[in-house]
């Protein structure tokens, strides 16, 4: 304060904190300062006066206390005597788990309709834009829980498939389509899978390896090493010795019907099924507007210097048009990331049990420690977007244009 | 040094209006209205008719308190909420009284703040079932999906019963009972578990109420009742004795009906006087006039009407008083003597 | 020899044959299919699958559409009446039509209300979404905000009044001060807003029948309704403190710049339904003990702040697409900084970011369908809660959804290809 309100020596006069350029940018800061300061204190005198009226505290004890409540999708071992922290940990791998399959699945459909919306079929063309139109301009919200109604009301549910005449069966005797979710055989690892799967990981490592051998031969050597047919020999082949040398040590366990449910096999919940198709098919529109535009954005030049050069369309799409158009994709498509796994947070809509669920939903209502949870709720969720975003600074870095 | 000075201020207005927040009762008064927090809708305890009016047993409180503290049993503003909002709401000052099935249990008296004023409904938590799955009791339901309605006691207590009897379930949580109607509806729940009056209001609203069993077991003990904030001991008070009024009201024989009558003149039954302001000067002792009680019963009737018009056995949801009725009949009600 | 030979040799023309259509293949309808649906295997083949596509959607659909029943009261009675048959309960819409669109609570006799407030709202905005349309249409626009209040929440029409009378005292005074500088006009004029509507604020207590519609609460409010409002006024809202925090992003003084820049970054990195949470939960702890926000008004609040994020980020990006010499150029002019922003800077920058503006408002007006998750009844919470749960429509979920649908997508789309129409107008450069 005394450095602002103390003259400095010569003619400054108290006026010129308003008038002069030099000095009015300190007069500004200092007052947004003051405001600032002034409105935290404010807001915080409140709550420290609300909370005192009510008699609370802010205390973040309830993590370490037992939750007493069961989640029904948990990826690590929980139990309703473990601690809230427990239970949260286990929202937050929930919430990555749905995140990183609606990713996945929204960048396949994305791409898959992008290209097609540059489609030389007018048929094709305009299924596609109808697609991305109908469901960039509905919620995701209302997509949600449109899927979970399909669960709900159209999918036959555990019962129906139950008695003699029952009506509904299973497919192929090994998946179940219910209300309730996808029923699907799990693979049951003998002894001895350890070396299938091993053999497995290596002759993925193989194929890259291989490829990376095809390039080099054309880039050295000008030698064309067909790539397909050995990549997908390599793939099979070892693993498929490996099973039957050592006495086909993984099973699958099919589910079957017992009791009120299904038993046995992978169990994906209609929660989980309903948030995942939901957040894919939505974030998907908008992939698929920023794959058309990047494809786009690369100028007609390219792709007939391309063309004069001799290469063939595949040639074309896969070393001179997608290279350059990933440049303009990556960056909205990992904002796109970003949204879908801000907007799985919706899962409290269909009782899936991410985060918000857990943390933010049942621990919330159990402790009544609204603010405690709510902040660490929003901590979590900007964790992620800092790292995303980090992950997007380091690409943009990357790939920027060098500039001469 | 302004800094300070507005600080200064603020502490001083923000202390000030800490201590005006105290007298609920004053601010009440003020408002001319009752701001009372309910459930977002269930049928019999509170739910919005065709009108829109709310009505059940829970808004009858609401009203009873309105009728004693404002002299008009429609002043009340009805602030619907859910499991999760409805702590909030009143810790903050939104509402000014809780009164939607809310389970008095020692942490939520003592670590969140609250008063419990009482109990109006003696419950517990049930299962519900579809009749065709022949299920008969709760210990038949290994491996069952179950619907529970999150931000209450249910989940908590059904924990710990699966847990005590080792079998597995699948829980589904739901926010609002409307929302777990359509899953429990079409299947995708076999059974709905929350409080067994909830389940049977729930069951009411059904099409084929019939095709559905309520299971026997009652796993826990949900007594629920009105609740305010901790620290403002008048308007505690006031809400107790609203409450015990019904109840001693019927006890006593005092109705809805025969009240005006009875408050007319100090009657025979010195209790009765008392209770009706007739007689002593309870009244003033809670800050209000002598025909609180008076205005409270004629608001909606005593316990025993409130509960015969909105969830007793003649209205669709049909609960029988079981631990509901007067200790004079074997049930639990039991109101302190007003002297 | 040459004349016999024009008379033997008889094949040579002298009149030109009139031009003969292409073959068939390579014209018309025939062409057209050729090169846009059969070029190729590949193509023929996406075109039959897409074709089977269609057909089962409609063979689908259409007898759902067309047996649909409008006039029945439960679902009930719908099945009994379609006996069978494939087709959808329409009634329900006929049925429930005034909850959809104005929630449960609202009064039906004064459903004109905020009809009338709707329209007025495609009138308010005309001058602001044609910029060839009549400027004094403007006024309307300044005007709209105190009706659509009175409309909507009813109360005497003076309150409105009131805060319109301290906003135009405010501008005066801004006019006033503006002389001297841009920020003692600015204050000057706030506190002349706050004079005017304090001093004046007696009047309508005194007088609370005054020209007085039926008070609606806030809670009151649900249904389509409710979208609209949250959308709209938060948008309004937003764009101002957008604006603000834009520049002061861009701003050259540090603290204000981390200020900025923390909060965007803050709003944008949580989901709006924790933000929403906070509305719901913990707001409430933050205000004065004994004071009471309804819960509109701090979703409201919320929204905007997380709306202000998001087109602060537009409106930055419109900033630093602008060439440097526009900001020298003003500087040149000698204009200080908020005459550079108010004449060149903003006015470009805004015409530059409008269709990012309108995306997030798109995507705001859809956000507005979360508020159904802290159960309020907006379109998506009326399906979800009281109609879904009542006894009557229990299990109507095709009709409900796509009502739903149906009406977002006419919104959202309108607003987005209005967008386009608007970037194409708004294209004055030369490429």
């Amino acid at each position: 304060m005394s450095t602002i309100t103390d003259p400095p020596a010569g003619s400054f006069r108290l006026s010129m904190l308003i008038n002069d350029t030099r000095y009015r940018s300190y007069t500004f800061q200092f007052i947004a300062l003051v405001l600032l300061i002034v409105a935290f204190a404010y807001l915080g005198l409140n709550l420290i006066a609300n909370l005192q009226a009510a008699g609370l505290n802010i205390s973040y004890q309830f993590l370490g206390e037992p939750a007493g409540y069961d989640i029904n999708q948990t990826l690590i071992p929980y139990t309703s005597q473990s601690t809230h922290w427990q239970a949260s940990l286990v929202g937050v791998l929930n919430t990555l788990l749905v995140a990183l399959l609606g990713c996945l699945m929204a960048t396949v459909i994305g791409v898959f309709v992008g290209v097609m919306r540059l489609s030389n079929n007018w048929l094709v063309r305009q299924l596609m834009s109808i697609y991305v139109e109908i469901f960039r301009n509905v919620p995701v919200l209302i997509w949600i829980l449109i899927i979970m109604a399909i669960f709900i009301a159209v999918l036959p549910q555990p019962r129906d498939f139950r008695g003699e005449d029952a009506e509904a069966s299973m497919v192929l005797g090994a998946f179940a389509f219910t209300g309730r979710g996808f029923y699907s055989p799990a693979p049951i690892f003998g002894p001895g899978s350890g070396v299938v799967v091993a053999v497995f990981l290596a002759s993925i490592a193989g194929i890259f390896a291989f490829r990376n051998y095809a390039k080099k031969a054309l880039y050295d050597r000008g030698q064309l090493i067909p790539t397909l047919w050995p990549s997908i020999a390599i793939f099979f082949i070892p693993v498929i010795l490996a099973y039957f040398v050592m006495g086909r040590p993984i099973t699958l366990d099919y589910p079957s019907l017992q009791g009120f449910n299904f038993q046995g096999g992978i169990f994906m919940r209609n929660s989980l099924i309903a948030l995942w198709f939901a957040l894919s098919i939505y974030t998907a529109a908008f992939i698929a507007e920023n794959v058309r535009a990047g494809i786009l954005a690369v100028s007609k030049g390219q792709t007939e210097a391309a063309a004069s050069l001799g290469l063939r369309p595949r040639r074309i799409m896969n070393l001179v048009v997608l290279p350059q158009a990933l440049r303009v994709i990556i960056p909205p498509l990992i904002s796109q990331y970003l949204n879908l796994t801000k907007n799985s947070s919706l899962a409290i809509a269909v009782g899936y049990m991410d985060l918000t669920g857990t943390l933010g939903g049942i621990t919330l209502n159990q402790t009544g420690r609204a603010i405690e949870a709510i902040f660490l709720l929003m901590l979590f969720y900007l964790a992620i977007s800092l790292a995303i975003s980090a992950i997007m600074n380091v690409y943009n870095n990357a790939v920027r244009l060098k500039e001469r | 040094m302004k800094k300070i000075a507005i600080l200064g201020a603020m502490t001083a207005a923000g202390l000030s209006a800490g201590v005006a927040s105290a007298a609920t009762l004053d601010d009440v008064k003020a408002r001319g209205k009752l701001n009372c927090g309910v459930t977002t809708g269930l049928v019999g305890f509170a739910a919005p008719n065709a009108n829109g009016e709310w009505e059940g047993f829970d808004v009858g409180v609401c009203r009873a308190v309105a009728a004693a503290v404002l002299g008009d049993p429609t002043a009340v503003e009805f602030v619907p909420t859910t499991g999760k909002t409805r702590f909030t709401a009143l810790a903050s000052g939104e509402i000014d009284l809780l009164a939607r099935n809310t389970t008095w249990t020692f942490s939520r008296d003592v670590d969140l703040g609250f008063e419990f004023v009482g109990i109006n409904y003696y419950d517990g938590q049930g299962f519900m079932v579809p009749k065709e799955l022949g299920v008969s009791s709760a210990k038949e339901l290994d491996g069952a999906t179950v619907c529970i309605q999150t931000g209450t006691t249910t989940e908590l207590n059904l924990a710990d019963y699966f847990r005590k009897n080792n079998i597995s379930y699948e829980p589904v949580p739901i926010e609002t009972n409307a929302e777990a109607q359509p899953l429990y509806l079409e299947g995708a729940c076999d059974v709905y578990t929350t409080d067994a009056s909830g389940l049977a209001a729930t069951r009411a609203a059904f099409e084929n109420p019939g095709d559905h069993v309520v299971l026997p077991e009652i796993i826990s003990k949900e007594p629920l009742g009105p609740l305010v904030r901790h620290g403002d001991n008048q308007w505690g008070d006031i809400n107790r004795w609203v409450l015990n009024a019904l109840i001693a009201a019927e006890e006593l024989g005092v109705t809805s009906a025969n009240v005006e009558e009875l408050a007319s003149a100090a009657g025979e039954n010195p209790e009765v006087n008392r209770l009706l302001g007739t007689e002593g000067t309870l009244g003033e002792m809670l800050g209000l006039d002598a025909d609180w009680a008076v205005r409270a019963i004629a608001a909606g009737g005593n316990y025993g009407e409130l509960f015969e018009k909105n969830i007793g056995e003649n209205t669709p949801i049909g609960l029988a008083r079981g631990l509901n009725a007067q200790w004079t009949e074997g049930g639990l009600l039991y109101s302190p003597p007003f002297r | 020899m040459s004349d016999t030979h024009a008379q033997t040799v008889a094949f040579v023309r002298d009149t030109m044959l009139p031009e003969q259509p292409p073959p068939a293949s390579e014209a018309g309808v025939i062409k057209w299919m050729r090169e846009n649906l059969f070029k190729g295997w590949f193509n023929s083949l996406l075109t039959i699958v897409s074709l089977y596509f269609i057909y089962k959607i409609v063979s689908g659909a259409y007898p759902w559409f067309a047996n649909g029943i409008w006039t029945t009261s439960s679902l009930a009675e719908c099945r009994e009446m379609l006996g069978g048959m494939t087709g959808a309960c329409f009634s329900v819409l006929t049925e429930r039509w005034n909850q959809l669109l104005f929630g449960f609570q609202y009064p039906s006799d004064a459903y004109w209300r905020p009809t009338l407030a709707f329209f007025g709202l495609i009138l308010a905005l005309v001058p602001v979404l044609y910029p060839k349309a009549a400027r004094q249409l403007l006024i309307v626009t300044g005007l709209y905000p105190f009706v659509a209040y009175w409309l909507i929440w009813g109360g005497t029409l003076l309150i409105p009044l009131m805060v319109l009378a301290g906003l135009i005292a405010g501008y005066f005074a801004f006019k006033q001060f503006e002389r001297q500088s841009f920020a003692m006009g600015l204050l000057a004029g706030a506190v002349a807003t706050i004079v005017v509507i304090w001093a004046g604020g007696i009047i309508p207590a005194s007088m609370p029948d005054v020209l007085a519609l039926e008070a609606v609460q806030s809670r009151n409010l649900g249904g389509f309704m409710l979208n609209m409002i949250l959308g709209t006024v938060c948008v309004s809202l937003s764009l101002p403190f957008g604006i603000l925090l834009a520049l002061g992003r861009q701003s050259s003084m540090p603290i204000i710049k981390w200020i900025c820049v923390i909060f965007i970054e803050f709003i944008r990195g949580v989901p709006l339904i924790t933000l929403l949470f906070v509305a719901n939960v913990v707001l409430a702890y933050f205000f004065p003990p004994g004071s009471n926000i309804d819960l509109v008004l701090r979703v409201i609040i919320m929204i905007t702040m997380f709306a202000s994020a998001y087109i602060a980020e537009v409106i930055r990006g419109g900033l630093a697409a602008l060439p440097r010499g526009q900001y020298e150029a003003a500087d040149s002019l000698g204009l200080d900084y908020a005459q550079a922003m108010r004449l060149i800077i903003l006015p470009q920058a805004l015409k530059i970011s409008i269709p990012g503006i309108v995306n997030v408002a798109v995507g705001l007006f859809k956000d507005t369908t979360l508020v159904s998750v802290i159960s309020m009844f907006d379109l998506v919470g009326m399906i979800r809660g009281p109609i879904l749960a009542s006894t009557e429509w229990n299990g109507v979920y095709w009709e409900l959804w796509g009502f739903a649908v149906f009406v977002f997508f006419i919104v959202c789309f309108s607003i987005s290809k209005y967008s386009q129409w608007l970037e194409r107008q708004l294209a004055t450069d030369h490429r």
